[in-house]
Formats: structure tokens, C-alpha cells, sequence
């Protein structure tokens, strides 16, 4: 473990991605700490340009738009998180049934991963927002992560089909082990890597994901997060107005967490894939 | 030998993978009886069918149909305590040893698991004296090794250490599915030698799995000699080699290669 850690930080992409990461982090908790005003705070005019009080400018409501952003950034995350780790378990769990069991289980499983898949999940997500009526970032979240588990549950159920007939598999349960030891300790530590990288895929993602809807002004409810704030700028027509500072740093916020989490993943997959793969 | 008891017997065993067009048959209507203390070998090709009879053996595969009887009973192996009963007579040892070991485990994790499925309570002193003990009966130092991680073993080394795993469970069969084919010459008499040691300090029956119908003759009083899935001949080794009824049987005697003369790969 401490082993792949240490191969892990050699890698300069992951280094890379992995210290943007931080640091986007490291704002976002730190900056709300130092300037602890309320986000939605009417500060100024409407559209002002970015200067001495306002690094960022404000939006149409007068609003600061720096801390807003930081707060936006903070939604996106922990939606992105909360998805990414809903989608992980799910096609975890799912992927190891259908890989360890087999049989009509595996049948049945791998045909609604197959469903799942061919149908586009963003309509599903969109059809599903429409739908529920109080939309708190947490159910967004839940939505995004129930709708994008079948790619990593398809991957783990791959990887499995092939350890289950491993010989060490086959010593541990002639070692008398039970099923959900031979799970833990046997298959677990040969994909943890895969999943590790499956849930840094996810969590960019689920980012996306809730950057799209919200954009479509079917996101979250009473928050800020960088998809409503994108949305709010197409609202209110800043690109007419020239208000470049309501729309770009957002966007360029979504593009430098999913750039460095892609990073991060790449990193680890030129790593992590050779192991996999022998 | 013949008047021993019968420990392990099987009739009209067949297992078939796979349903409708994909139907495959590993084994077919094979049928068999290993003696205590008998040293059996199953011989033949790559796809034979052996290592799926060897895991319908072990319970790891359930065979379509057919009875295998352990100790004159059809053997019961529905609940998790049925089955940790039954693998506590039967162990194998698998022809991979770089596969065997799980990569994230010390070697140690190994010798302390066969005590756990014994259900022994030691302390400490006993389970090391234990270990120690098992390590020197396969010439590796125990001091040396539990502190290493399987990857950092040669493979001669692992496969001693599986033997040393069977020596601490001592069951009643072993199954050695193609346990020498890994490793270099020089191991696999060492190896074949534990193996027969194993044989004479418990009368434990082995069932050696191979391809290899010269090492086969030296080590077993019976073989078993498979095609397709099926047994075509079996016997007395002696019976077997040097009078060999069988068309496949004359003609894997006829393959195994001989120093002394020149190899005719033509037929």
C-alpha cells in the first residue's frame, strides 16, 4: 500500500493533478474562513467589472462574484463527491455479484448493466430532475451517482470473472474461508487500484453532470454551485451585457477540477494498468 | 494395495460447461475408486479434462452428474460446514505457484490459516514451533521467510511452501494437480520426493494430476489415462506402461521423449 503510494507520487501527472486538486480545495475551505460574508449578499451594481473590492466583479444581482464562486466550487465538489461514491459502491457491489456469484445472477445483472448503459444516462437524469419536486443538492447528487454506476460495475465485474478462477482464490476457499472473506481479501485487493481510479473518473463526471443540468436550469435549489452560476449568466443575458467575468471564471473553475482529476486518473492508470493487466 | 479401503470413489462422473449451443463436455461417465495410501495418477493431454475432474475432486466444481462417495458415503458439501469438513481430508496443490499466493498477504498468513481451519487454539510459541517445523520438513528456513511477501520467493520455493501447508493439515488426500510443471528439474525431484515423504509419514493418498506419463509411471502404483474426457484405460502403473492396450496410451508411451534415441517427430 505504502508501496503504490510512493510509486504514485514519482508520476508527474498525478502529482500534478493531485496538487491542483489540493489547492482548489485548500481555497475553497480556507477563503469562506477569512471573508465570512453571506454569498448572496447584494454588494454593489449590477455587472461591474472586476477591480479593487470585487476580484471577480458581481453578477446581476450586485452579488460578489468571487465568493460566490468558491462557494459554487464547493457545491460542485461535494456533489461530484457524493455521486462519484454512490456510482462506485453501486458498481461495485453489482460488478462483484454478478463476477463472483455467476449463473442466472450474473445473467440477470449484466443484462440491466446492459440497459442502464444504452440508455443515455443524461436523459434519464434530466427526466428524473424534472420530476422531483424539491431538489436539494444531496438528491441532485443521488440522481447523478444512480444514473452513472453500469461502466464501473461492467469493468469490476470483468475483472473479477477472471480472479474468481485464480488459483489463490481457489486456496482460500479450500482453506475453508467464507464467501464474503474470499470478497474482502482475496478479489478487493487485486481491483482496489481500478476502483480507486473508477471513482476519480466518477467524481469528474458527476461534476459535469451537475454543471449540465444545472445549466439547463434543472439543478439544485437554494445554492450556489458552478452549473447555476453559468446558468444565472445565460439568465440574465451577461454575455450580452459583456459581462465575460459572470461565465468564464466558472467555466474555467469546471475545466481546471475535471482537467486535474483526469490527471489524476491518467497518473494512475499508467501506473496501476500494467499490474492490472499481468 | 488393491485390499486397502476405498476412500475416494466416483461413478458415471460427467460435468458439462455452458447450456445449448455452447454445451461443452469436460468429463464424461467417468468412474474410479482411489484406495488409502495409493498413490493414483491421472494422465493425459492439455484439455483432457483432468484439472475439471480434479476440481469436481476438491468441491470446487459440481459435477452434472454422476456420485462421488467419500469414505462409501455420497459426500455432502450443501452448507459452508459440510464443505470445511470435507477440506480438511482433501487439500490440493495447484500447478501455479506464482498464482497460489495472494500477492498481498505475507508468506506466514498461509501456515496460520491451515491452523484456523484445523480449529487448533495455540499460543503463540506453539503456532511458531509449528510453522518452524513444517518449513524445515521442506528445507526452507521459516525465520527467513515469514516476513516476506510471496513476490520475493522463487518458485520453487513457493511450491515447497505448499507442500509445507499440506504437511501442517495433513489430510487424508491430496490432490496435486500438475504440481512440478512450473518449476525447473532441479526442483521437481525435490518436490516429487516431499511428496512421497508426505505419503509415507501420514499413508495419505495422492492424486497426482499430469501430463507427463514417464514421471507419472515413477511415482504411482495406479494410472488413470484420459481423452476427451474420458478414461480410456486404467491399472497397475506396470500393467498400464509396459503392456498398454489402449491406442492413445501406446501412443503417449510412444511421445515421451528418450534421450538415448533419436526423436521421430514425423509420427
Amino acid at each position: 500500500m505504502t508501496h503504490s503510494v510512493r510509486i504514485l507520487l514519482k508520476s508527474p501527472k498525478f502529482l500534478i493533478g493531485a496538487i491542483a486538486t489540493l489547492l482548489m480545495l485548500a481555497l475553497v475551505v480556507i477563503y469562506p474562513l477569512v471573508n465570512k460574508s453571506d454569498p448572496f449578499e447584494m454588494k454593489a451594481l449590477a455587472f461591474q467589472p472586476p477591480g479593487s473590492g470585487l476580484p471577480l466583479g458581481s453578477d446581476n444581482f450586485g452579488r460578489d462574484l468571487f465568493l460566490e464562486l468558491v462557494y459554487g466550487i464547493r457545491t460542485s465538489v461535494a456533489v461530484g463527491l457524493i455521486a462519484g461514491l454512490c456510482a462506485t459502491a453501486i458498481g461495485l457491489i453489482i460488478g462483484l455479484a454478478s463476477g463472483y456469484v455467476g449463473g442466472w445472477i450474473d445473467n440477470v445483472l449484466t443484462a440491466v448493466t446492459n440497459m442502464f448503459i444504452v440508455i443515455p444516462s443524461f436523459i434519464i437524469l434530466i427526466l428524473v430532475s424534472v420530476s422531483v419536486n424539491s431538489r436539494s443538492s444531496l438528491v441532485v447528487a443521488l440522481i447523478i451517482g444512480l444514473t452513472s454506476w453500469p461502466w464501473t460495475a461492467r469493468a469490476v465485474r470483468a475483472q473479477t470473472v477472471s480472479l474468481r478462477n485464480r488459483d489463490h482464490v481457489n486456496l482460500a476457499k479450500i482453506s475453508g474461508h467464507s464467501t464474503p472473506r474470499i470478497i474482502a481479501f482475496e478479489i478487493l485487493p487485486y481491483i482496489a487500484s481500478y476502483v480507486v481510479m473508477a471513482f476519480i473518473l466518477q467524481v469528474a463526471s458527476g461534476i459535469l453532470a451537475e454543471a449540465s443540468i444545472s445549466m439547463l436550469g434543472l439543478g439544485p435549489y437554494n445554492t450556489i454551485s458552478l452549473g447555476i452560476m453559468m446558468n444565472w449568466a445565460l439568465v440574465f443575458e451577461a454575455p450580452v451585457s459583456g459581462a465575460w467575468w459572470a461565465f468564464i471564471p466558472a467555466a474555467f473553475a469546471i475545466a481546471v477540477i475535471t482537467f486535474s482529476l483526469y490527471m489524476m486518473n491518467t497518473g494512475m492508470d499508467e501506473i496501476f494498468n500494467p499490474k492490472i493487466r499481468s | 494395495m488393491k485390499n486397502a479401503d476405498v476412500l475416494l470413489s466416483g461413478t458415471n462422473i460427467t460435468k458439462v460447461f455452458g447450456y445449448g449451443k455452447h454445451k461443452k463436455t469436460a468429463v464424461q461417465d467417468v468412474s474410479f475408486s482411489f484406495h488409502e495410501g495409493e498413490i493414483v495418477s491421472i494422465v493425459g493431454e492439455s484439455g483432457s479434462g483432468k484439472t475439471t475432474l480434479a476440481k469436481m475432486l476438491m468441491g470446487l466444481l459440481k459435477e452434472t452428474s454422476g456420485e462421488v462417495r467419500y469414505r462409501g458415503k455420497p459426500r455432502q458439501l450443501k452448507s459452508h460446514a459440510d464443505r470445511k469438513k470435507y477440506w480438511k481430508d482433501i487439500q490440493a496443490i495447484f500447478q501455479d505457484p506464482f498464482s497460489s499466493f495472494n500477492v498481498f498477504h505475507k508468506v506466514e498468513k498461509l501456515l496460520t490459516d491451515c491452523m484456523k481451519l484445523q480449529g487448533l487454539k495455540l499460543t503463540k510459541e506453539e503456532q511458531f514451533r509449528k510453522m518452524k517445523e513444517a518449513c524445515s520438513f521442506v528445507n526452507l528456513k521459516f525465520e527467513e521467510l515469514h516476513n516476506k511477501y510471496p513476490f520475493e520467493l522463487s518458485g520453487g520455493q513457493m511450491q515447497r511452501l505448499m507442500i509445507a501447508r499440506i504437511f501442517m493439515l495433513h489430510p487424508k488426500i491430496l490432490i496435486a494437480d500438475e504440481p512440478t510443471s512450473m518449476i525447473d528439474a532441479c526442483s521437481r525431484s525435490t518436490i516429487l520426493d516431499m511428496l512421497l515423504k508426505l505419503r509415507k509419514e501420514n499413508n495419505m493418498t495422492i492424486i497426482f494430476i499430469t501430463h507427463d506419463v514417464g514421471l507419472a509411471y515413477y511415482v504411482s502404483d495406479t494410472l488413470y489415462i484420459m481423452e476427451k474426457g474420458r478414461i480410456v484405460e486404467s491399472g497397475p502403473a506396470e500393467d498400464v506402461i509396459l503392456n498398454p492396450k489402449h491406442r492413445y496410451t501406446q501412443q503417449l508411451i510412444s511421445d515421451v521423449p528418450k534421450i538415448h534415441e533419436e526423436w521421430n517427430l514425423a509420427n
